[in-house]
């Protein structure tokens, strides 16, 4: 079978169970065409002209799901809930066929009502026979329970790779409940509901030739995924030429690989290393001046700053990234912010780099899956040198807790499969 | 462990003495707290051994159990602990005041709550273990108990519950409540050792904060705070005792465990009046008492809970009540970190050095300053700030002030350490602003974008409308005689 004949596949096969089960969840590693499957789901329910609510978990995400939603179905009327706070943007106002408002009864009456959980829980009395939660390993499972009563059946789309939801307090006491509010929205489902069918997304489109596999064994060793795409479908090409400087040496790499990892010698620092703060601000700003062209199976276009991704773990990481001086255009974000985003070329700075612990947050296998499987062409990654023998001395000695199920992908091994793979694209600063 | 953390450490190391981390204490130590030392048998999870308990330092109560493995006398050592505690609750419950609020019916909160001191985390657990062991158990029935036991359960239950609540100060772990305050030159580990900790703060005359802990680490001159005992003390002393005890059950060999366990228990009894004496001895920071306040309403409402003859804390969180509950700690953890940093100077500098925060002079301000026209127009005053922090903000970002509260204003720019400021709040009405809100040139002022808007999460389904995704509706709990029977009392 092609990729696209596989993806199609399962596609049918998970329309085909929506109406025989009271939930379906899908599993989606990164850029498997997840919000294609969630638009065509719901032009598949509103052919049988119940209406159907969908649920996202930010704005962001609310937004984008409306305008592929009205472009892809443009007959069908789309009913956007948001919060006092939220401030229409542009892009969402030029839809002819979508209607905004904060109160269910402004929006007409549309076939499909779309809002983010937070709002959706604010909304009451009301049952909708259909309902699509997307990202729904990223959805909290107390959010579920304040709108589960919304909906008859649901389809759960979501990507497992990616980081789990987190609390700012402490969770042990309902460690190992089925009813862990903590736990991802679908680890409960699932674990009240273990007759539910799961299907998964075989193909990423967005992953090069390059990156798929590395992600795929690092962070989904048992189920795993292939690219779409062959490994002479896609290039990238700088049409300035550079000047040898270790800079130059890392994006050289990475166009040729699609990985690079450019090492500082190592050292213990603060958080805002400023060594790499500056160092990832560099690269960002020389890949421009290099005027990157990417060729791709959609045809060959100029890779511009808004098609550009810095990644970071941390909020002060990224404030100091953007203060070092890099193009407004590029984005610049920590990992929880960049779920669900693509970019054509991304530049991380290591979550471990220059720590002198590896703490459970640092370790999180989905923090390092995001940063690593935004990209269509190639990620360079910064870090200091030593990190492997960091995580050699911080083997996780979290407590064990009865009654959890084992999660893999494990957070240290995860680490340990992508440095050994970024190890054969080193350049250091000496080069 | 932030950057002023780090140094305060250091710092401690170098000059041989804990040093201080806050300006102002932001826990409350009520005027009449209860200091409870548990002790607990080695191996056994939640078997009861000693505990010493009261109100008076020159006076405390010591409680033991001769034998930890005879069910019947934990009992009744619990009976004993319920003889100190409960009086000592019912003494807050009768002073009430009428509080108004808006839009609901006034209702009654307790002038004052009761506190409990534990010495460590542990301490702190083990009071909430012992509370489900107790709080099921009934009067009548198998194995009945005395009826004050399950009563006491259900307090121990909702003091260790509580005590989880980010800001809640009706049981506070000595130790805990001391690192808050103090830095010393160990490690967080070590910390949690109640006399090794003192020894940093408060070493006797003549000796290093360093040596003093030292010192503490002998367990024949500081026996552990526990709930954990010494083990050589286990083997050489408290097993004998316990074996003549069980060879003839008499006064005296009940005298003998009671001695041997008082030994362990007076030093840490010393220490932990030490540390109330050490805490009070810092200032009150300005919103504790905003705090105690959450505080007494929670002592109020289980108060009111077991007058109505409500059931026992459940065994598990259900579905909603897990959601319910983490929500309420968020909510409180948020506001807990946001009002200590307005309250502390000190804890503020931690979000100065991160850039979420500033602190510096007025440079320029146009008070009348207005957006929009008309009916619309609204009253935006702007101040320049002159600053030498490394701000972080981004423009458009809310600020509030903690020097003045209500405050709130939006970043317009930051450049150059210079930032320019919209206020948005805290004005008055009118169409100037009322008079001293808003800075004048010269004025030093700080700002920080912590501020505590947490917006509260939408209601919850009652229990019984759990939905099919979280398993349905729980089976009500019924009490019965199987409660007596769980194997692992």
């Amino acid at each position: 079978m092609t990729p696209q004949q596989e993806a199609a596949a399962v596609v049918d096969a998970v329309l085909a169970d929506l109406p025989r089960h009271r939930g379906v969840v899908v599993d989606s590693p990164p850029g498997a065409g997840k919000s294609t499957l969630v638009v065509k789901a719901a032009g598949h329910i509103a052919e049988t002209g119940e209406p159907l609510m969908i649920v996202a978990q930010t704005n962001e995400q609310v937004d984008d799901l409306v305008e592929r939603l009205a472009a892809e179905h443009p007959d069908l009327g789309v009913g956007r809930l948001s919060a006092s706070g939220y401030i229409t943007p542009g892009r969402i106002l030029a839809l002819p066929n979508v209607s905004v408002a904060g109160k269910l009864p402004d929006l007409g009456d549309p076939a499909v009502v779309i809002a983010t959980a937070d709002k959706w829980a604010w909304i009451g009395d009301r049952t909708w026979p259909w309902a699509i939660v997307d990202e729904a390993y990223q959805m909290r499972s107390d959010k579920l329970l304040r709108i589960a009563s919304l909906f008859e059946r649901s389809l759960f789309v979501g990507d497992p790779g990616q980081l789990d939801p987190f609390s700012i307090v402490d969770g042990d006491r309902w460690a190992g409940l089925s009813w862990d509010p903590v736990q991802s929205a679908v680890s409960v489902l699932l674990r009240h509901n273990p007759d539910l069918p799961v299907h998964r997304l075989p193909v990423s489109w967005r992953l090069p030739a390059s990156a798929a596999p590395v992600v795929s064994e690092a962070f989904y060793p048992f189920t795993g995924f292939r690219a779409g795409t062959g490994p002479a479908d896609r290039s990238l090409e700088f049409t300035v030429n550079g000047m040898r400087t270790p800079f130059d040496l890392a994006l050289e790499e990475a166009a040729g690989s699609g990985w690079a990892l450019y090492e500082l010698p190592s050292r213990h620092t603060v958080r805002t290393d400023a060594e790499a703060v500056l160092a990832t601000a560099s690269l960002a700003t020389r890949l421009l001046q290099r005027s990157p062209v990417a060729h791709s199976e959609r045809g060959s276009h100029p890779v511009t700053a808004d098609r550009i991704a810095i990644g970071a773990a941390h909020r002060d990481q990224v404030a100091a990234i953007r203060a070092a001086g890099v193009p407004p255009e590029i984005t610049v974000d920590t990992a929880n912010r960049l779920q669900g985003r693509e970019y054509d070329v991304t530049i991380v700075l290591h979550p471990l780099s220059g720590r002198r612990d590896a703490t459970a947050f640092h370790l999180e296998s989905g923090r390092l899956c995001v940063l690593a499987s935004r990209h269509r062409h190639a990620c360079v990654v910064v870090a200091r040198a030593g990190i492997p023998e960091l995580l050699d001395a911080h083997p996780s000695a979290e407590p064990v807790q009865l009654g959890v199920p084992v999660k893999f992908p494990d957070g240290w091994e995860a680490n340990q499969a992508v440095l050994a793979h970024l190890s054969k694209h080193r350049v250091t600063p000496d080069d | 462990m932030s950057a002023l953390t780090a140094l305060a450490r250091l710092r401690a190391v170098r000059d041989g003495v804990a040093q201080r981390i806050t300006t102002v204490r932001h826990c409350h130590i009520s005027d009449q707290p209860l200091v409870l030392i548990p002790l607990k048998l080695a191996g056994e999870a939640a078997a009861p051994l000693a505990a010493m308990v009261g109100t008076d330092p020159g006076h405390p109560r010591l409680l033991v159990v001769p034998q930890p493995r005879n069910r019947d006398l934990r009992f009744a050592f619990a009976a004993g602990l319920a003889e100190v505690l409960l009086p000592y609750i019912e003494g807050f419950e009768k002073s009430t005041e009428t509080v108004e609020r808006r839009g609901g019916e006034p209702y009654e909160r307790c002038l004052d709550a009761p506190q409990i001191l534990v010495p460590n985390r542990s301490a702190a657990s083990f009071t909430g273990l012992l509370g489900r062991s107790t709080r099921f158990r009934r009067a009548e029935g198998p194995y009945p108990v005395h009826p004050s036991v399950p009563l006491l359960g259900r307090w121990l239950t909702y003091f260790a519950d509580r005590s989880q609540q980010p800001g809640s100060s009706v049981l506070l772990a000595a130790t805990e409540a001391l690192s808050l305050h103090w830095a010393t030159g160990q490690s967080g580990l070590e910390d949690a050792n109640l006399a090794a900790l003192l020894g940093w703060i408060d070493p006797p005359p003549g000796m290093s904060g360093h040596r003093a802990a030292e010192e503490a680490e002998d367990p024949l001159l500081w026996p552990p705070a526990g709930p954990t005992t010494d083990p050589g003390f286990d083997n050489e002393v408290l097993a004998p005792a316990i074996r003549a005890y069980e060879e003839a059950p008499t006064d005296r060999a009940v005298d003998r465990v009671s001695q041997a366990l008082r030994t362990q228990l007076d030093p840490t009894w010393r220490l932990m009046w030490r540390a109330v004496d050490l805490l009070r001895s810092l200032p009150e920071g300005s919103r504790v008492k905003d705090r105690w306040e959450i505080d007494r309403g929670s002592f109020t409402r289980f108060v009111e809970r077991i007058a109505e003859g409500s059931p026992p804390q459940a065994r598990r969180d259900g579905a909603v009540g897990a959601a319910a509950r983490l929500a309420g700690l968020e909510r409180a953890r948020a506001s807990y970190d946001v009002q200590r940093a307005h309250d502390d100077p000190l804890l503020m500098a931690e979000y100065r050095l991160t850039g979420e925060a500033f602190a510096g002079t007025v440079i320029a301000a146009d008070p009348e300053h207005s957006e929009g026209e008309g009916r619309s127009r609204k009253l935006r005053p702007l101040i320049t700030v002159r600053t030498g922090d490394p701000v972080r903000l981004t423009p458009g970002t809310v600020v509030g002030s903690p020097d003045r509260r209500g405050h709130a204003a939006e970043i317009v720019e930051a450049v150059d350490g210079e930032i320019t400021l919209k206020i948005t709040k805290g004005m008055g009405r009118g169409r100037t602003p009322a008079p001293g809100s808003v800075p004048e040139p010269g004025e030093r002022v700080s700002y920080t974008s912590l501020i505590d808007d947490f917006q509260s999460s939408a209601a919850l389904p009652g229990p019984e409308q759990t939905p099919w995704t979280h398993g349905g509706p729980p089976e009500e709990y019924e009490p019965g005689d199987d409660d007596a029977q769980e194997e692992w009392l």
